[in-house]
């Protein structure tokens, strides 16, 4: 059995497990806010890969400011989301988003 | 024989990938937001053995301090009887695991082989992982080489972040700011908007118009 030296697969693996963990948690979740942090997962996924290959890559720092810009629209997105779920508690009493059809009534 | 390098990340990968399966597998919402908060830290620790000093330190100030509080904060608002299972029914589970299982073995199949065109081995040219600065550093501490002290900026990707946002980087940087305020602005509005109106649709006075009704 030969070792192989953690390289570029290993973070692109990695990122790929916590892509789909995040996926998973975002079909499966009825909460709202679980969906949120499914997006979180999904966002650091590709966060990993974005400064993996700025480490490993010919992109040399232009990687890890496309992922300081992800951050930033992650800050954004969840201050919005946030917003907006709990307006939908107010609203109908509870997060679960199989009742959010009933905002079109 | 594993280098320390890869007994760390292979801890960080456990610690994340542990974290995050509590996430996605919990019923407690609670326990989801606080094992977020390990998978955030192991990020942090992933970028700083990719040599990503800045974004490491940014990730925990940003991720652990801002939107996991925020999360937090938003379960503690949302949720009266924190120990409701709210995940689906397993009818809609077993789909979404065959999903996520096929696009996991995708990607894997992909990324395994690793037939990969190396650019390059060596890091970036500031990162403590290259071998021009390890010189540096052994040379600094022979007490040799004053023109060492002198080249700045060649430990640590901070001041070079800053130069490539003022300069490269600066029309998406000032975008990116405009996209923050505005949705901070936004999100200030659509949190506002319901008290100001409460007559009418707040859960309080719905509950009070059907006790009434009955």
């Amino acid at each position: 059995m030969n070792y192989t030296p953690v390289g570029l697969p290993h973070f692109l693996v990695l990122s790929a497990v916590l892509l789909v963990l995040g996926i998973f948690t975002m079909l499966t979740r009825r909460n709202a806010i679980a969906v949120l942090m499914g997006i979180e997962l999904i966002l650091n996924a590709a966060n990993i890969n974005f400064v993996a290959f700025a480490r490993y890559g010919a992109i040399n720092l232009g990687g890890q400011i496309v992922a300081i810009f992800v951050i930033v629209m992650a800050a954004c997105e969840a201050a919005v989301a946030l917003a907006i779920v709990l307006n939908l508690y107010k609203r109908q009493g509870s997060i679960n988003v199989r009742e959010a059809h009933k905002l079109r009534d | 024989m594993p280098q320390l390098f890869d007994i760390f990340f292979y801890l960080f990968a456990a610690a994340i990938v542990a974290s995050a399966a509590v996430v996605c597998f919990s019923r407690n919402i609670v326990h989801a937001a606080f094992s977020l908060l390990f998978t955030f830290f192991g990020v942090a620790g992933i970028y700083v053995l990719l040599s990503a000093d800045f974004l490491a330190v940014s990730q925990i100030l940003i991720y652990v301090g801002g939107i996991l509080v925020l999360l937090v904060f938003g379960v503690m608002l949302t949720n009266r009887v924190t120990n409701i299972d709210l995940r689906s029914a397993l009818g809609a589970r077993i789909p979404a695991l065959i999903i996520c299982g096929a696009l996991l073995a995708l990607l894997v199949s992909i990324l395994i082989p690793g037939h990969w065109i190396s650019f390059s081995d060596t890091p970036w040219k500031g990162s403590p992982w290259h071998t021009n600065a390890i010189e540096q550093v052994t040379k600094v501490t022979q007490g040799a080489a004053r023109e060492i002290l002198d080249h700045q900026g060649s430990y640590g990707t901070a001041s070079e972040i800053g130069k490539l946002l003022m300069t490269d980087y600066l029309l998406p940087f000032e975008l990116i700011s405009i996209v923050l305020i505005v949705a901070l602005i936004g999100a200030a509005m659509i949190a506002r908007r319901e008290s100001n109106s409460s007559t009418q649709s707040t859960l309080s006075t719905r509950k009070f118009k059907e006790e009434a009704a009955r």
